[in-house]
């Protein structure tokens, strides 16, 4: 190739790669686009608009939704939370006792979990998880939405801590014997400091994935004031089944503003990636 | 490990045995039936595959054509060919543009089921949403696309909603090919679509696998796109796990329910045992 061909071909792949990138871009953006303007408009409909002017009045309005509020600032905060440190807790423990144990097999053990919690999946499951909850009485508790979650994440939770559990050197734990530690303080005071930033991934997992599952608490809560805001959303419909579009836009951010502070605090202290486990 | 395996057994374990024996009574939630469910052998099952109605509209059948449909396109199709593309596309290529792209695409996976689906439901809307806008402006109409396309719809949705999991995973692939062997291809002089069939695939072969079966699994249970269409219009976008919600919660048949739930697991455990035999098969070789 001559430098002229070899140079318009350069150009030609960059101009190509940037027009592909918008294209991808905008894939993903547009569909959000609405979200990011609608809430500061009192006249928004369903589509993109400029606000005109900007204002804050539909948040006053949902701040008057006293059901609504409720259900963002505490239900859904009780159950994502209670869920995320009993999904932390059990899963560290079990991540640690199947890394360490003199048990052969216990990697057959954890593929086998998490194989076969992506078989009984919620969807799968509704029928016998709610007649297993509606057995127990604890239909309508905040304590059964807690439960099934940690159900169905901890397999995979499991599956990430250990790869964390599995990447301290056995002779950390080995010399803290030698020294003397009963084997809770080498969990204690050796083990668990390597593994806080698995704790850390596991648990904000656990909490978005709370945070924003619809189909659990909507088939196992009944009383409006157990709702958390997945489901308490559909209170900005009128009775005829249409929503009040200016007051459901602003509610939506309001409801999505965890999740994306999560996502920006993980992306700036881990970066956002895989960590091993799906590693072939 | 003692307390997860309580949970694990609790509500992994249990579901699945409780459903077998569920999917085989009449149990209803209200009335006689409710306290004395009755063992009905096979009567659910034989009323879900009735040949004679079976793929009428809003009946099983229907509902599970429609699903392999879905699943099919959105996620084969959909998620894994543009997570491919996606980490194909931007292989070597790291800096703000990428980052960028990436971002978007996380985002629109780890964002709240009802916000994305309301998000959804204004991008699709015939007069105002932003899809049509667009369209418009590039002179190609504007379709109704909740009410004339249903499945279109969601089978798009739910591309936009999960190709962040395959891209990453494959990003993360392709990350780990030795750069010196895509060189030396390059030097012998072997075209892009070469160093892709013959070096790239080949070595990501496990993880393509991984990508589909979990993304097969996860759409084939999906729910949200109930969120979006409620199963309608007229039953069309009505798949198995809505048609299972509508079984059960709606009118209340929980031994029909839980027979549909089986069914669904029963397919689950096949993907499963298929992906594992897979990947022993690759184990075994060298």
């Amino acid at each position: 190739m001559s430098p002229g061909v070899r140079a318009a071909s350069f150009v030609f792949g960059r101009i190509a790669f940037y027009v592909g990138a918008c294209l991808f871009a905008a894939f993903f953006v547009l569909p959000l686009l609405w979200l990011t303007v609608a809430p500061f408009s009192t006249l928004a409909n369903l589509s993109v608009q400029w606000p005109d002017p900007w204002s804050l009045q539909n948040f006053e309005r949902v701040f008057q939704n006293r059901f609504a509020i409720r259900a963002l600032t505490q239900n859904s905060v009780i159950q994502a939370a209670g869920g995320m440190l009993l999904v932390t807790l059990c899963a560290t423990l079990a991540a640690y006792a199947l890394s360490r144990a003199a048990i052969r097999g216990t990697e057959v053990i954890t593929y086998g979990l998490v194989l076969f919690s992506s078989v009984v999946t919620g969807t799968a499951a509704m029928v016998p998880i709610f007649l297993m909850v509606f057995q127990l009485g604890l239909i309508d508790s905040h304590l059964a939405v807690i439960l099934v979650f940690t159900g169905g994440l901890l397999p995979a939770a499991i599956f990430i801590m250990r790869d964390f559990v599995d990447s301290i050197p056995r002779s950390y734990e080995e010399s803290a014997m030698v020294a003397g530690a009963s084997s809770w303080a080498v969990f204690r005071d050796v083990a668990l400091p390597i593994v806080r930033p698995g704790m850390m991934v596991v648990g904000v997992w656990a909490f978005v994935n709370i945070w924003g599952g619809f189909l659990i608490p909507f088939i196992l809560l009944r009383s409006p004031d157990k709702m958390p805001a997945s489901v308490a959303i559909y209170s900005f419909y009128t009775e005829a089944g249409t929503p009040l579009i200016t007051l459901t836009a602003a509610y939506s951010l309001l409801y999505s503003l965890p999740v994306l502070l999560l996502y920006l605090f993980v992306n700036w202290k881990y970066g956002f990636r895989f960590f091993g486990g799906i590693k072939s | 490990m003692l307390p997860a395996g309580v949970f694990v057994a609790a509500f992994i374990l249990l579901p699945f045995f409780w459903i077998a024996v569920v999917s085989f009574t009449n149990r209803t939630l209200t009335g006689r039936t409710a306290l004395y469910p009755e063992f009905v052998g096979l009567a659910n099952y034989r009323r879900l595959f009735d040949f004679e109605r079976f793929l009428n509209s809003g009946e099983f059948g229907a509902s599970l054509l429609l699903t392999g449909q879905f699943v099919f396109f959105s996620a084969i199709v959909g998620q894994a060919l543009l997570g491919l593309t996606l980490a194909w596309f931007f292989y070597q290529r790291r800096g703000w543009v990428q980052s960028t792209v990436q971002t978007l695409a996380i985002l629109a996976w780890i964002m709240p089921d009802v916000v994305v689906a309301f998000a959804w439901f204004a991008f699709l809307d015939r007069d105002g949403g932003t899809l049509n806008q667009v369209l418009a402006l590039l002179g190609l109409g504007r379709p109704d696309w909740l009410l004339a396309l249903p499945l279109v719809s969601i089978v798009l949705f739910n591309i936009w909603r999960g190709t962040a999991f395959s891209m990453l995973l494959f990003t993360s692939a392709l990350g780990s090919i030795p750069p010196s062997y895509l060189e030396t291809a390059s030097v012998v002089g072997a075209s892009t679509w070469q160093r892709l069939r013959d070096i790239i695939l080949p070595m990501i072969k496990t993880h393509i696998v991984t990508a589909l079966v979990l993304i097969t699994l996860w759409t084939f249970n999906t729910f949200t796109p109930f969120l979006l269409t409620g199963g309608g219009p007229a039953f069309k976008t009505e798949l198995v796990s809505i048609y299972t919600y509508r079984t059960a919660f709606q009118f209340f048949r929980f031994g029909m329910g839980g027979a549909v739930g089986m069914i669904m697991m029963l397919v689950n455990l096949g993907f499963a045992l298929f992906y594992l035999s897979l990947l022993r098969a690759q184990r075994g070789r060298p």
